[in-house]
């Protein structure tokens, strides 16, 4: 007979007796590095302005990060550590002017991490995607700072330097002969839209130098970069196909019977998808998974959406581009699409 | 009657491999466990058996302190569940509550025997010809030896066989899927015992009256295949095929291997046998075999004591109530860094708060995680909604949706939303950015739902009981009442008998008065 | 002007009987709300309201007569489905009524019952058996925990238990909300 071997107490948790496999940081860190050749592509065509935004829009939005989970008594360390708010930051910085004056950047985080994320709730349970209620702000609210746009540097008579770039951010003067208007130029789809609605044709509008292949020049290759990022994301799981795929899709789908009834008044489908922010919002915006939607099914009608609203104000809105308001119109629309498109469950 | 796309489906079992929605891959960590043969390690000093070992109530013990059993003597019966047997034979030293592998951890009564070394054996009982036997008794020895599913659930054998028998099973599934990591004792059970498998399977299929045996092994299970189909007994059976699935967790779940199997799934509330279908662990058919043909009750089973924090990791054949102290002492101990006590798998394995709790029929496997092995306490986040719960949910449902209801107590929405067709397989869990403790909601949703079924159906009962005393007392009062009432007519009308009488005598000696020469006219009374 | 009046006073008849008419005919037959009440009540009968049981309460409420708050054995939950039910405002429980307390079963030490009867008649849903001299027991998957059957019994032979929570009972405690957001 064994001799009966001495008892051991030991602690007890919960199932599954195994490490997580990932965190909403890894998550939020895995958007920002997805993010990276999309960036370096935006420096090498426009110059160092993009950075600088990046870094503004960080700083600020980590700043009312603080504040606000300061205000709400939430712990601090896992929420600043999660770099929601840097995603959130650099998705903003990409969509405005590189040369935007850097109070642009302090109002939208304000409203973008102050109020559409933390009013709501905090991380998790806003409603509207962050970053572009930020940029809607400023867009509506000082449309001026906000069509500032700068011509690829391939293009341009003259382009700024680091230190030239930081002084027209901090000071809102060009240190150049001529201030803005020397170194400022429409983007493609302005240049699209004005020239449409004078009349022009769309052959005639595209012989401008800032259009590339499809859209415009440099512009291209940006999304280009994104899309390689963005399919890293998809690889990694972070993001799932249906967003992307309907959105793109969908332009396509949909601009196509256009450009074939009438090539002189209407872009042609490819020219659609790569100008503006249709790849970024199609892997990178739409993708949110606070503001968007959670089945699969959803997620498709989600990205249909965001894509035929957009279409919709590119042609016949007032402002040249409609990402960030489709997207926000689609996050309103989630719940409901959530609950319309319930999965069936086993057995059922 | 021609069979619906369903019966043809359930009929083509096996025939192909089909999938389940999402599931996981996990390292399978078996190898660890199956370096050495299994063997029954040496006896304990004390047996400590619970009398709750299964799905249903504590059993109630047939035996006291002093007395001396048998090995294989019932010590514990319970209607309608399996019974209880003494592992060994010796002396009852006590009947107390004793920490006793359950979820709970909470303590409960157990039978302390201390073994005598002898072996002696009860009288044992086989079927004498399991070939001619009936359904009927073959299910009854099922019952009188205590066989529970070894699978884990624990669910009384006899219960599912005899739901399966009075439905039209055609193919019985054994499973030999053993998909959580670490885990190998069905492994090494159907590497060792392929014979007892098969024959338990040839059983259990004449009891359900099915056709076709399917044995379900996992794709790496190359060493099994040969065994089972290497073995005698396979060469003398018609209709039995081992298939092999690919290995992706939770598989072994019944609902999910089902679908592998079939491409079927168990309609929602309903059972496989709704779909012609039994579902058995292979570790149940081996002891099934045993039963009939040699009558002897389940008192041991493979264990497979294993993880880092075990210093030399292998299965055992342990009889119910050895200590797992013991069995981690006869595997060298614990390692230095063994930082918690598993039983069963890491995903839906329970911890134990003490290793002196006994092996029972639910124990697959103890498991000691090192301190790397298992998470550190991690800080819950709030849902960022990013759906992987939901990609990888076998039973297809929205975790976090599922988990925000019964978090607010919103029990209907929770309900719809399928909270009873959770498997709690922690795939969820596992993949959860936010770290959320999802199966922990889910089984405590289930309990809840749970009490308030019970509460509610005592509350109904109260309010009857209630009701039919306030009428009975009621009536009481009311046939009270009413006798009250008719004993004073009975007086009262014996009064008016008397007005009646004295009337009528006085009438008749008026008339006497009137003539008195005795003209008797009016004698009739009017009454 | 008179046109218009007239118009929009024909409207308002019109809509008017419109919707007297499908008042009417769309009329929703509900549940008799004591009824509802009483479904809400924890069926233990024990009279901490102030009422011989149940569903005299529910009455008592329906008639307003009562308030929501008088329920013990409910608790706060049993309140707010009140409240919920009646649309009014939850409150705490009544203190003069009792207190909230976990449930509770009666068992009967039987070498101390001398056979009375007393408890058998006090029970308002019957969970006691026996008879006149001979030994009671409690069913005790039947009892309420309304303790009305400890004043009658002359030899104090019956005693107050938890509600059993071994294993087979034992229910999953909520996880602990180590939660940050």
């Amino acid at each position: 007979m064994a001799e009966q071997p001495m008892t051991r107490n030991f602690e007890i948790g919960g199932a599954p007796h195994v490490p997580p496999q990932t965190t909403v940081a890894k998550v939020m860190l895995q958007v920002l590095l997805a993010l990276v050749p999309g960036v370096l592509a935006y420096t090498w065509f426009f110059g160092p302005g993009i950075l600088v935004q990046i870094g503004l829009a960080s700083v600020f939005a980590l700043a009312f990060e603080y504040l606000m989970l300061r205000l709400r008594g939430r712990p601090l360390k896992p929420f600043i550590n999660d770099y929601s708010a840097v995603v959130t930051a650099v998705l903003f910085a990409l969509c405005i002017p590189p040369l935007a004056p850097w109070w642009v950047s302090c109002i939208a985080m304000l409203f973008g991490i102050g109020f559409a994320k933390h009013l709501y709730g905090g991380l998790g349970q806003n409603v509207f995607n962050p970053a572009m209620v930020a940029y809607v702000v400023v867009l509506i609210s000082f449309p001026q700072a906000m069509t500032s746009w700068l011509p690829p540097t391939a293009l341009a008579e003259h382009s700024l330097g680091l230190a030239d770039t930081l002084a027209t951010i901090f000071t809102g003067r060009v240190p150049l002969e001529g201030g803005w208007d020397a170194i400022t130029q429409a983007t493609p789809l302005d240049l699209l839209k004005t020239g449409v609605e004078t009349g022009r044709m769309v052959p005639e509008i595209r012989n401008s130098p800032i259009f590339g292949d499809f859209g415009g020049r440099g512009w291209e290759w940006i999304a280009n970069w994104f899309a390689l990022g963005g399919c890293f994301l998809l690889y990694r799981r972070v993001i799932s196909w249906q967003v992307p795929v309907a959105v793109i899709g969908s332009v396509l789908l949909l601009s196509l019977p256009f450009w074939l009834a009438d090539p002189d008044s209407n872009p042609f489908p490819l020219q659609h998808v790569f100008s503006g922010g249709i790849v970024l919002a199609a892997f990178f915006i739409a993708t949110d998974p606070v503001s968007g939607c959670v089945s699969d099914r959803g997620r498709l009608i989600f990205g249909a959406g965001v894509a035929i609203i957009t279409l919709v104000i590119r042609r016949w809105g007032g402002y040249p581009d409609g990402v960030a308001f489709a997207v926000l119109l689609m996050n309103m629309a989630a719940p409901l699409i959530d609950r319309y498109t319930r999965p069936r469950m086993y057995g059922e | 009657m021609t069979p619906s796309p369903i019966d043809e489906a359930a009929h083509e079992a096996g025939k192909r491999i089909h999938h389940f929605h999402g599931g996981l891959r996990l390292r399978h960590n078996k190898k660890i466990s199956c370096r050495d043969p299994v063997e029954r390690p040496p006896l304990p000093d004390l047996l400590i058996v619970p009398l709750l070992q299964q799905a249903g109530d504590i059993a109630e013990a047939l035996v006291h302190t002093g007395d001396r059993v048998l090995k294989g003597q019932p010590i514990g019966q319970c209607q309608p569940c399996a019974a209880i047997h003494s592992p060994v034979s010796g002396t009852v030293e006590a009947i107390e509550d004793r920490p006793m592998s359950h979820p709970s951890g909470q303590s409960g009564p157990c039978v302390i025997i201390r073994p005598d070394g002898r072996e002696e054996w009860f009288k044992l009982n086989p079927v004498d010809d399991w070939q001619t036997a009936g359904a009927d008794e073959l299910i009854t020895q099922i019952q009188r030896c205590g066989i529970a599913g070894l699978g884990g659930a624990v669910f009384p054998t006899h219960t599912k066989m005899r739901d399966g028998r009075d439905r039209h099973i055609h193919t019985l599934i054994l499973n030999g899927v053993e998909c959580e990591p670490y885990i190998s004792c069905d492994e090494m059970l159907m590497r060792e015992q392929p014979g007892k498998i098969i024959l338990g399977a040839r059983i259990l299929r004449r009891v359900l009256g099915a056709e076709r045996v399917l044995i379900a092994i996992e794709d790496q299970m190359g060493a099994v295949q040969k065994a089972l189909i290497g073995c005698a007994e396979f060469a003398q059976s018609k209709n039995i095929s081992v298939i092999k699935v690919p290995t992706i967790y939770p598989e072994g779940g019944e609902r999910q291997l089902i679908q592998v199997l079939t491409g079927l799934e168990v309609p929602a509330g309903g059972r496989p046998s709704d779909l012609g279908l039994v579902c058995q662990n292979v570790a149940t058919a081996a002891a099934v075999a045993e039963a009939v043909t040699q009558g002897t009750p389940l008192i041991e089973r493979y264990v497979t004591v294993t993880g880092n924090g075990i210093s030399h990791p292998r299965n055992f054949l342990a009889l119910f109530g050895t200590p797992i102290s013991h069995l981690v002492a006869c595997c060298g101990g614990y390692n230095d860094d063994v930082a918690r006590l598993v039983i069963g798998g890491p995903m839906m394995g329970y911890p134990l708060d003490t290793d002196s709790a006994p092996v029972v029929k639910a124990s697959n496997c103890v498991l000691a995680l090192s301190r790397q092995d298992i998470a550190e306490p991690q800080v819950e986040m709030p849902c960022i909604r990013c759906g992987e719960c939901a990609r990888v949910c076998p039973a297809m449902l929205l975790p976090q949706q599922l988990q925000l209801q019964i978090r607010n107590g919103l029990w209907k929405p929770a309900q719809e939303y399928g909270l009873s067709a959770c498997i709690e397989c922690g795939c969820c869990d596992l993949v959860c950015p936010s770290h959320i403790p999802l199966v922990d909601w889910f089984r405590y949703g289930k309990g809840e739902l749970r009490k308030r079924a019970l509460e509610n159906a005592a509350t109904e009962l109260a309010r009857k009981r209630f009701e039919e005393r306030e009428e009975r007392l009621l009536r009481l009062k009311q046939e009270r009442a009413e006798k009250m009432t008719r004993r004073k007519q009975v007086l009262k009308d014996k009064t008016t008998q008397q007005d009646r009488i004295q009337a009528a005598i006085r009438r008749a000696e008026n008339k006497v008065a009137q003539k008195p020469d005795g003209q008797d006219g009016g004698t009739a009374d009017d009454t | 002007m008179l046109i218009s009046v007239l118009i929009l006073s024909a409207l308002g008849i019109v809509f008017g009987l419109g919707l007297g008419w499908a008042a009417l005919r769309f009329k929703v037959d509900s549940d008799p709300v004591v009824e509802r009440i009483d479904a809400l009540l924890p069926q233990t009968q024990c009279g901490q309201c102030g009422y011989p049981g149940c569903r005299p309460y529910a009455e008592a409420i329906a008639k307003d007569e009562a308030d929501i708050n008088q329920c013990p054995p409910g608790g706060e939950a049993g309140i707010r489905a009140l409240a919920d039910l009646l649309g009014r405002e939850p409150k705490p429980l009544n203190p003069e009524n009792g207190e909230e307390t976990a449930k509770t079963v009666v068992l009967i030490d039987e070498s101390r019952c001398i056979g009375c009867t007393l408890c058998i008649q006090a029970c308002p849903v019957d969970a006691i058996v026996g008879a006149a001299k001979l030994m009671h027991t409690v069913i005790r998957s039947e009892c309420t925990g309304c303790n009305l059957c400890l004043p009658p019994c002359p030899v104090d032979c019956i005693d107050i238990v938890a509600a059993e929570t071994s294993p087979p009972r034992w229910q999953r405690p909520r996880p602990k909300t180590a939660r940050t957001g």
